[in-house]
């Protein structure tokens, strides 16, 4: 009997807490088990009682690396909800703050979590020895989306400045007269980071998984609402995507895991977002990919760091030609009038799709929430990616495929933080 | 010698511990002063114990984490709690007031599947803290300032005024004098940069209560200004509501409910 086990107590350079362990026994897989060991919050119970208006700055808190997606998330529920229409300087605005977010999250996996991967060094302390610039670039340009939410935020970890219906104030032109004078820079440097990532030695394979994201009627990248939409056919409003998902609850871990139903574990985030589209992402980054031969749709997970590094850089042409066009709005949030019902909102985090569902009284009161993340919808595919590549990590000494697992599972830039807390309520709640 | 840091994160959203991570002009040469010893999201490189000075981010809210505690403690000379989870509980100590004694079983399917305890509280109720951060998240120039303070062998402080005081000083119009809105400014701790007025809304006390704060007066004012027992109830309940004179307040006007 020939027994193989790779067993990861605590995974590293991802956010939260979680472990892997694999058993293969005469080439049959045992055990595969990506756990979860993160304290869960119980956010979805802390919701209840609170008032509507309160659901921004309590969901940020799931998580400190992507809380405008959180905040997004929750106002796009909500107006739609009380059938608000934002207008468009306000969506301006929120698409700005929003994009600056992707390039801080995506900066900090694809520089200080993922890359090291690549290089076979640590951490990004150790990438610093061997590419000095690229990592000077890389924080810049990570510095520089982290000011952008600080401008329009207040800060760059759980901004204060939004509201359901807009923002507490109005944002001047000229506060964003900063950052804007440094787009082109950062433009720059985005593309060339681009280019780095794509000469990183990415492992070869070919999966086919079901990307699941946004795409909307605006003929832009998806970023607040739209259709949900797969390459396999899934095709639903915001309002319906839950029914066209199952959940389940494994003993080894604190986070439910998702599929589609009658199909099975599938794929969100960056990977996912680009290849559904591909035809919104901006001229120029096409341009610098094709360049170097990666046609969309990309079906290896290894490559969801040229994926990220990709909208980074659609992410700084974006900004520049947002902020060309943003009309200070007349005023800084449109009044609310509450109505009761459930409110649905989809919006697409740094890690991909990220679902909120609020049951509201008519005074405005949260009675039930129901909040899906990115990471949480991940888990099942990341276990399936894993199985798929036992021959080859059989092949390997065990420290080159207890690393290769772990990227594997980098590949995905779970926020185990945020997978932890999404746990549905199952009995009434209290009178 | 390079002073040895090591970073550790119980419950918590991780928002603190980036604030390292976003020190993007200062972690290149932080590195040269300090050698990272331990601190998992940013590196798979360990070091030996005893540790210099020990981050700590996020509540004690398992059992396996009363236990972690002391082991931290008595590997660290210095043991710096940061944010408002390590401080006063975090947003997820709001549990802490619900009747029913095991929560998971409103939560999970399977709640044998969970280890959690009743209630989530700060590190300083397990173990002794040398210094707090507060905040949610902290300032990010607050800590660095604390830690450069350790590294050259003073004794850090940080301001322990209101925010009221720093939006005067910031020259902020008063929102609640002259727009009307309730504001925690008057007895929240400074260190955030007064930014919610600036904002134009009212500060949400996410630093926790200053020294000596009147934080019952302040609830008297609320329901003098008109607002209901429930509203004001909330306004203490968030994200340091398990902070002793915000837990007061919350006892007084909301006992119980939830």
């Amino acid at each position: 009997m020939v027994e193989t086990k790779i067993k990861v107590d605590y995974l590293a350079r991802v956010e939260g807490e979680g472990n892997l362990y694999i058993k293969v026994i005469d080439g049959k897989v045992e055990r595969l088990e990506v756990g979860i060991f993160e304290a869960p919050r119980f956010f979805e119970a802390l919701l209840i009682g609170r008032r509507f208006h309160e659901a921004p700055d309590i969901t940020a808190r799931i998580c400190g690396i992507c809380p405008v997606a959180y905040i997004f998330s929750s106002c796009r529920a909500m107006e739609k909800l009380f059938n608000i229409k934002i207008p468009e300087e306000i969506e301006v605005l929120r698409k700005i703050l929003y994009y600056a977010e992707w390039i801080q999250s995506h900066a900090l996996h694809v520089f200080f979590l993922h890359a090291p991967d690549f290089l076979k060094v640590d951490s990004i302390m150790e990438i610093a020895k061997i590419h000095p610039e690229i990592t000077r670039k890389a924080l810049k340009l990570k510095a520089w989306g982290n000011r952008i939410i600080e401008i329009i935020g207040g800060r760059s970890v759980h901004p204060i400045s939004c509201r359901i219906g807009g923002f507490y104030r109005i944002i001047k032109r000229e506060e964003l007269k900063e950052i804007y004078e440094k787009k082109e820079e950062m433009q720059n440097l985005a593309k060339e980071l681009l280019e780095w990532i794509m000469t990183l030695n990415i492992p070869k394979m070919e999966r086919d998984f079901e990307n699941v994201s946004l795409r909307n009627d605006e003929n832009e990248y998806p970023l607040i609402g739209g259709r949900v939409i797969s390459n396999k056919g899934l095709n639903v409003v915001e309002e319906e995507f839950e029914k066209f998902i199952e959940e389940f609850q494994t003993p080894y871990s604190t986070a439910l895991r998702y599929k589609i139903k009658g199909r099975g574990p599938y794929l969100t985030g960056p990977l996912a977002r680009y290849n559904n589209n591909y035809d919104r992402i901006r001229g120029e980054v096409k341009e610098t990919v094709e360049k170097q031969g990666y046609q969309a749709p990309l079906r290896n997970t290894f490559q969801s760091i040229i994926a990220r590094a990709a909208e980074i850089y659609h992410a700084t042409l974006e900004i520049g030609r947002l902020i060309d066009n943003y009309v200070e709005p007349q005023k800084p949030y449109i009044e609310v009038e509450v109505k009761s019902g459930t409110a649905y909102g989809i919006t697409e985090a740094p890690r991909g799709i990220l679902y909120h569902a609020y049951e509201v009284n008519e005074e405005g009161i949260i009675e039930k929430a129901n909040i899906i993340s990115p990471t949480a919808q991940n888990l099942a595919y990341i276990e399936k990616d894993l199985l798929e590549l036992i021959p080859e990590l059989l092949k390997m000494n065990y420290n080159d495929a207890r690393l290769l697992a772990e990227q594997t599972i980098r590949n995905y830039d779970p926020c185990i933080s945020c997978s932890t807390h999404f746990l549905k309520l199952k009995i009434e709640r209290k009178p | 010698m390079n002073i040895k840091l090591a970073v550790f994160k119980f419950a918590s959203c991780d928002g603190c511990q980036l604030q390292i991570l976003n020190m993007e002009d200062e972690i290149l040469q932080l590195t040269g002063k300090i050698e990272i010893a331990y601190f998992m999201e940013a590196t798979s490189r360990k070091l030996e114990e005893p540790y210099d000075i020990a981050l700590v981010e996020g509540s004690i809210s398992t059992k396996w984490q009363e236990k972690h505690i002391e082991k931290i403690r008595a590997n660290s000379k210095y043991l710096i709690a940061i944010g408002a989870c390590a401080t006063a509980g975090g947003i997820q100590a709001l549990r802490n007031w619900s009747k029913n004694e095991d929560y998971s079983k409103k939560v999970y399917p399977k709640p044998e599947w969970i280890d959690t305890l009743a209630e989530s509280k700060p590190i300083s109720d397990y173990v002794n803290v040398d210094y707090e951060v507060r905040g949610c998240p902290v300032n990010k120039d607050q800590l660095l300032w604390i830690l450069s303070q350790l590294i050259i062998g003073k004794e850090p402080f940080t301001p322990t005024h209101s925010l009221c005081i720093q939006c005067k000083i910031e020259g902020n119009t008063c929102i609640m004098v002259a727009d009307g809105k309730p504001c925690l400014g008057p007895i929240t701790m400074a260190g955030c940069g007064a930014l919610c007025p600036k904002y134009n809304r009212g500060c949400y006390g996410c630093f926790g209560p200053m020294d000596a704060s009147q934080a019952e007066k302040l609830a008297e004012h609320f329901i003098n200004m008109g607002m209901s027992k429930r509203e004001v109830t909330l306004m203490f309940k968030g994200f340091t509501s398990w902070s002793k004179p915000f837990r007061k307040v919350v006892s007084k006007y909301g006992g119980d409910e939830d």
